[in-house]
């Protein structure tokens, strides 16, 4: 398979492009819901538009009523958000929460899927116990009781975890906290009694909960894939969100250096263009090489996934890793290059660099990917 | 079976035929490959018999038309037979630069008696080429060239020097860059080809860093080039003064070969320098591992842009990306391998070493970023011709 987009896949690119540009423009979307203070980061109307577009079903299959389609449609849905950092909860609800639930049976396909595919549900991953991304170890308790379950342990950086309806939470049913096995996926419903959402906005302006489970009862058919068997859907979850989010940084990493590159072309100081000096001209020529070889690496891992191949997962964590330099190495440049004007609220860039700082944390950032890559490859 | 899928067995069978069991090991030094020309010498049978049925098939320049020595194949042809010769590890039956840059150049701008003769010679090794670009105070701004070729009616006089001529001291003709106008600094350049054992032409090895090379220096004292060598063989490629468009031409060529984007220089390291090193320090088992993101990004890349490539999807100046990236990464990579080897990759001459190899490679690769166009060169032409920034 060639690594560029087909014909059909340049126009989704196509479309996502313009339906993003409008209707999911900074000005529009992120800065309108910001200065709003919105409890939740992002527009419900907007989420259902992209039920209508047929984004939020790309990844299910099409007897569950979705598309059917694979990773690279969903990147370039993604590397659209990104540019336009348009905030929606498509990355959780539309490529984490939708992998996990193709592997879940009918019944949770049936309660999910639909609200879904019409934009309508929200969902939330919540796989951290702590500052950093380390789904190796998971505490989370999930003890028999009756005919379910009942869920204690806590949960951070659970991204749109207070407004989701439903949470996909990581928990161990038996063995030890960096076991392999004895891990169980649950679908925990908004409601679920004795579940406390600690609510806090991040950097880049979404919202993010620490989300605490005291004894919340599940029924059995809470349980998404088999009990005890959780790892490897939860593996398929986070590649698939590893490589999703470095669709997303890599729409970040171009819309930063678009910007700058235009930016460079019009200030004028000494005289002269600022994009005419030398200095700037190298910094800004080896920032395209970065964007362009990061952007090749993610099409790459996005293939191979779609594929099946054995090595999507290592090329899932090239590209996390990469993009993550990329994309940092974008926005600094960025801000740098604007001057004073880029330190300012009224400036998009620094919205670029805020939201590259929560996208690089979120399911590991270029140190835990890089040292992913030398342990798969032996080292 | 598809017409592909037929071609592959049939190439798999004529590969196991006729490649010798030593031409499916890995280069080790120089004499393991075969430059053809008027005093080449085989190392041995097998690479001679490997040369000859590779020559025979016109498996020299698989991709040539059959008429120019070529085996006149598809561009999905070609890339199953390097699939299958890299699969068994075959050598390349002959090394030249007449393949690599003078040949592209000639199925472009030259003529059909110049493609009759010289495209022949080179796909059957019997001419061995170098180039003749850069000057003393010429390096990356080539433009600047000084070597003037004086017109006299049917030749011309030529006077001057070139630098860093890879193998001169072996080539039998050179394809030169010579000023013909000094009015005009881009329409004053002809690209001329003529013999190497033309009076007053002599070259002079020099020695690098890495304590050897393939480079020379070549002097030109009233060397005396006709203007045609017979009816519709000039002795220059397009047209007098317009050598630089050709220049331009295999400058592409030459980076899209330096920059390793035919996976040659990609592969990882950290497994094998673990190996090597034992434990690794914590910082440097980092590295290695950053190293390695990079370059599987970087392969990626080089996959994409070969893709593009193929379907003229990529920029024209995309080559000059591949080349600044890839030369970088390949310094890198060298670093690494130095800082794991420890003081054994100090060893200039010991078997340990194979004769200092580590060092050598590493010092060799600090020419990556400066040959076929600096680092810097390429960050202007990738900040002028892609992102369209502003000056001269």
């Amino acid at each position: 398979m060639p690594l560029y987009h087909d014909d059909d896949q340049a126009m989704l690119a196509e479309t996502a492009s313009q339906f993003m540009g409008e209707e999911g423009a900074i000005a529009k979307q992120l800065r309108h819901w910001r200065d709003r203070d919105c409890k939740d980061g992002f527009g419900h109307g907007l989420w259902e538009q992209f039920g209508e577009m047929g984004f939020t079903g790309i990844l299910v299959g099409e007897d569950d009523g979705g598309l059917g389609m694979g990773h690279v449609e969903a990147g370039i849905v993604l590397e659209e958000i990104g540019r336009n950092l348009t905030p929606s909860p498509f990355l959780t609800s539309s490529v984490l929460a939708a992998t996990a639930l193709n592997h879940g049976s009918d019944d949770v396909k049936g309660r999910y899927l639909p609200g879904l595919i019409e934009g309508k549900s929200v969902f939330a991953v919540a796989i951290d116990e702590g500052a950093k991304h380390r789904p190796e170890t998971i505490a989370c308790k999930a003890e028999r009781s009756g005919n379910g379950f009942k869920l204690t342990g806590k949960k951070d950086f659970v991204v749109h975890g207070a407004s989701a309806d439903m949470l996909v939470v990581a928990a161990r049913t038996s063995g030890s906290d960096s076991d392999e096995d004895g891990l169980t996926l649950f679908a925990v419903p908004k409601d679920a009694a004795n579940m406390s959402h600690d609510a806090v906005r991040l950097v880049d302006s979404s919202i993010a909960t620490h989300t605490s489970f005291d004894g919340v009862e599940l029924d059995g058919d809470a349980v998404i894939g088999e009990v005890d068997n959780g790892r490897s859907i939860l593996n398929a979850m986070l590649d698939a969100g590893r490589v999703g989010s470095a669709a997303e940084g890599v729409g970040v990493a171009r819309g930063a250096m678009d910007m700058t590159v235009d930016y460079l072309k019009q200030r004028k100081q000494f005289g002269k263009h600022i994009g005419e000096f030398q200095a700037l001209q190298h910094r800004a020529a080896h920032l395209y090489s970065e964007v362009e070889i990061a952007r090749a690496a993610v099409i790459k891992a996005q293939q191979l996934l779609d594929g099946g191949s054995e090595r999507a997962s290592l090329m899932a964590s090239v590209a996390k890793a990469k993009v993550a330099k990329t994309a940092g190495l974008a926005v600094r440049e960025g801000v740098q290059m604007h001057g004073g004007i880029g330190m300012t609220d009224e400036y998009d860039i620094g919205l670029y660099m805020k939201r590259d700082r929560a996208l690089q944390e979120f399911l590991g950032d270029a140190y835990y990917h890089a040292n992913r890559v030398a342990e798969l490859s032996g080292y | 079976m598809s017409d592909l899928e037929s071609f592959r067995s049939e190439t798999r069978a004529w590969l196991e035929a006729n490649c010798p069991a030593e031409m499916r090991e890995p280069v080790r030094d120089d004499a393991d490959v075969y430059w053809g020309g008027r005093n080449a010498t085989f190392k041995n049978d097998a690479q001679k018999a490997w040369f000859e049925a590779c020559r025979d098939k016109g498996y020299t320049v698989p991709a040539w038309p059959k008429e120019y020595g070529g085996a006149g194949l598809s561009p999905a042809e070609a890339k199953v037979l390097r699939e299958e010769m890299a699969a068994i590890g075959a050598r390349p039956p002959l090394s030249s630069f007449g393949i690599w840059m003078l040949g592209p150049a000639l199925l472009h701008f030259g003529t059909e008696g110049q493609k009759q003769r010289f495209l022949n010679e080179i796909a059957r090794g019997e001419i061995r080429w170098c180039q003749g670009y850069s000057e003393p105070g010429s390096g990356s701004d080539l433009v600047s060239l000084q070597t003037y070729g004086e017109d006299k009616d049917d030749h011309w006089v030529v006077n001057g020097q070139k630098v860093w001529t890879s193998y001169a001291d072996k080539a039998d003709w050179i394809f030169c860059l010579v000023r013909t106008d000094k009015n005009d600094k881009y329409r004053g350049i002809t690209f001329m080809l003529f013999d190497m054992a033309s009076e007053g032409v002599s070259t002079k090895p020099i020695l690098l860093i890495s304590g050897s090379s393939p480079f020379c220096e070549t002097f030109f004292d009233d060397v005396s080039v006709p203007k045609s060598y017979g009816e519709d063989v000039p002795a220059y490629v397009g047209e007098v003064n317009r050598g630089w468009d050709v220049a331009k031409y295999l400058l592409g060529h030459e980076r899209e070969m330096i920059s390793g984007a035919d996976g040659g220089n990609t592969a990882t390291i950290g497994a094998a320098m673990s190996r090597n090193a034992g434990e690794l320090d914590p910082i440097m088992r980092a590295e290695l591992a950053m190293f390695d993101v990079d370059a599987l990004a970087y392969a990626a890349m080089g996959e994409k842009f070969l893709d593009e490539i193929k379907v003229g999807k990529a920029h024209p100046a995309q080559p000059n990306m591949m080349k600044y990236a890839g030369t970088e990464l390949n310094k890198r990579r060298h670093e690494l391998i130095m800082s794991a080897g420890g003081s054994t990759a100090l060893e200039w001459e010991s078997e340990e070493t194979s004769g200092g190899k580590p060092a050598r490679n590493w010092l060799r690769t600090k020419a990556n970023s400066i040959e076929g166009g600096t680092s810097e060169v390429m960050l202007n032409v990738i900040s002028k011709r892609i992102l369209e920034l502003p000056g001269g």
